[in-house]
């Protein structure tokens, strides 16, 4: 059985552009399905305020299943709002109750500057990841299946760091604007494999390296973590602060042999 | 490594790199923000070593005047004859106020560092999981202890404060007597223990981050961490604290 929800009051972030001071716009919205889901909710604020010739919110979305980390959204004051676990298409109005007030914010960090209204960019991330988040493909026949052996527990591990969907909710959740989980997570799930040792040593100074030219740094609140949709664990920054170290004290002696 | 990475044009509104120069290997590395968090987590740890060795040294005041101002004589002949007298004590000093100089300028530079990372704050009301009172007060917990730093030294290392509103004159020698003195001022003892947690709840966060900075992470001892930082915190607050306490409840005088 759903239920509808009324009388909701939407506190929502417009900005038109990077440039744009920005406000909060209220918006007043009935008859909602405790069914429907954050981002369909906005989508039928969006059908109201353009049937009235307004303009419609921007926001970004794209798989609505939790896989793409292209939904963003700070939802009264939690990135990608109250539920744990989930990124914001697949938070449902059912958390909600008629007559609350929820605030919506986009991302807010120097290296995310707003696009327009609730989108950021998040091209910083991917400049971390052209650092050195991926392994230098062999070229010829592809390899047979399991033809590397990888242990168990070693599997899960980086299984668990390549979980991250690269949001940016972790660099929105921190006090500090730090982007340590997501750099961490990229780090671990290839530097825990077999196929990411040669390059082990260099990915890890050199993504870091590009980390420090945008974000904040890390106070170890645990807020990232926390926020993560994919329950990324911090342990995995105390992974890449140590490869890090000896990235430093190895690559320098590497770099002496040449 | 060095794959070639076309640059693309300039999409409106993307983040700009901040530039670095590359410097020598060591400030190379503490230009870094990992870095410098090494280097608060190193210089920590020799703080927190100091002290802890501090209180359990300060004990000795249960046992008397005689002994705490032989084991004060004590430090003062470390090493010695081996070190002339004096010389391992102050080798000791040095290296702490390096610690701290290092560990200040560290944590100053990395807050303006995270001021710039969000130069526009969150306009709507944040709703914090997990962060908690230590983790969030940090800046101020350590300006608390460095104003408290600065009182302890005049007061009872160099004396210049030591009696100031109360009674009795600072002999370099009679640690004791200095101690009792200077605590039987209520508002001083209260200065102290009010300082004291601050130096805590600095503990109970920096003692359980250290080990997330320096990466020393081991599934099997990480559920420990949180313990060990609120013992050492415990610890160090409930030692100090019992000082003043015993002094104006006269059990120490
Ligand atoms: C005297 C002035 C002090 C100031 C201004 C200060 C400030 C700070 C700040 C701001 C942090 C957090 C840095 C960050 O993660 O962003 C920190 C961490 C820490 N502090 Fe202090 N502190 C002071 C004294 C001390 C003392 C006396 C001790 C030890 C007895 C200490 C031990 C630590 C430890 C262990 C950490 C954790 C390091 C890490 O996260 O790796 N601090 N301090
Ligand atoms: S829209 Fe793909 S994760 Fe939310």
């Amino acid at each position: 059985m759903s239920h509808h929800l009324q009388n909701l009051v939407l506190k929502i972030w417009r900005q038109t552009g990077p440039n744009d001071a920005g406000h909060f716009e209220s918006y007043r919205i009935d008859d909602i399905s405790d069914e429907a889901s954050f981002l369909e909710m906005l989508d039928v604020l969006n059908e109201r305020l353009i049937a009235d010739g307004k303009e419609a919110i921007v926001f970004d979305h794209d798989c609505r299943e939790g896989i793409c980390g292209t939904c963003s959204l700070m939802i009264n004051g939690q990135a990608h709002g109250p539920q744990k676990g989930t990124a914001t298409c697949q938070l449902h109005m059912r958390t909600f109750r008629s007559g609350d007030e929820i605030v919506v914010e986009p991302w807010r960090a120097t290296a995310f500057p707003i696009i327009k209204d609730l989108m950021v960019d998040r091209a910083a991330f991917d400049r971390i990841i052209e650092a050195g988040g991926f392994i230098t493909a062999d070229t010829g026949g592809a390899p047979d299946a399991n033809l590397i052996p990888v242990p168990k527990p070693v599997a899960d591990a980086a299984m668990d760091a390549a979980e991250c969907i690269g949001c940016g909710a972790c660099v929105a959740a921190c006090p500090n604007g730090a982007a340590n989980l997501f750099t961490s997570a990229k780090i671990a799930h290839l530097n825990l494999l077999p196929q990411g040792q040669a390059e082990r040593y260099s990915r890890v100074e050199a993504m870091v390296d590009t980390m420090d030219q945008y974000f904040g740094s890390c106070t170890n609140h645990g807020e990232c973590e926390a926020a993560c949709p994919k329950g990324i664990s911090i342990d995995f920054i105390a992974m890449m602060n140590q490869d890090y170290r000896k990235a430093k004290f190895k690559n320098r002696k590497a770099l002496a042999r040449t | 490594m060095a794959q070639a990475v076309q640059t693309r044009g300039p999409v409106t509104g993307t983040a700009a790199a901040r530039t670095r120069r590359k410097k020598p290997f060591l400030l190379d590395l503490y230009s870094t923000a990992v870095g410098k968090k090494y280097v608060m987590a190193i210089t920590g740890i020799m703080m927190i070593g100091f002290v802890v060795a501090h209180m359990i040294g300060n004990l000795k005041m249960y046992l008397g005047a005689a002994d705490l101002n032989h084991y004060a004589d004590f430090l003062k002949h470390l090493l010695y004859p081996l070190a002339p007298k004096g010389v391992t004590l102050w080798l000791m000093r040095a290296g702490l106020l390096a610690a701290l100089v290092l560990h200040v300028h560290a944590a100053y530079s990395l807050t303006r560092l995270n001021h710039q990372a969000r130069a526009v704050k969150y306009q709507g009301p944040r709703d914090y999981q997990v962060a908690n009172f230590a983790s969030r007060t940090m800046r101020m917990t350590g300006i608390v202890v460095a104003l408290f730093l600065i009182w302890h030294l005049l007061d009872l290392t160099f004396g210049t404060v030591n009696t100031v509103g109360g009674s009795g004159t600072f002999v370099r020698e009679d640690v004791y007597q200095n101690v009792v003195n200077s605590f039987n001022r209520p508002v001083v003892a209260i200065f102290y223990i009010l300082a004291n947690i601050a130096l805590g709840v600095h503990l109970f966060h920096g003692t359980w981050s250290l080990f997330q900075s320096m990466g020393w992470n081991n599934p099997r001892f990480n559920s420990w961490r949180r313990g060990i930082a609120a013992g050492i915190a415990t610890l160090v607050v409930v030692g100090n604290v019992s000082f003043p306490i015993a002094v104006l409840t006269n059990v120490v005088g």
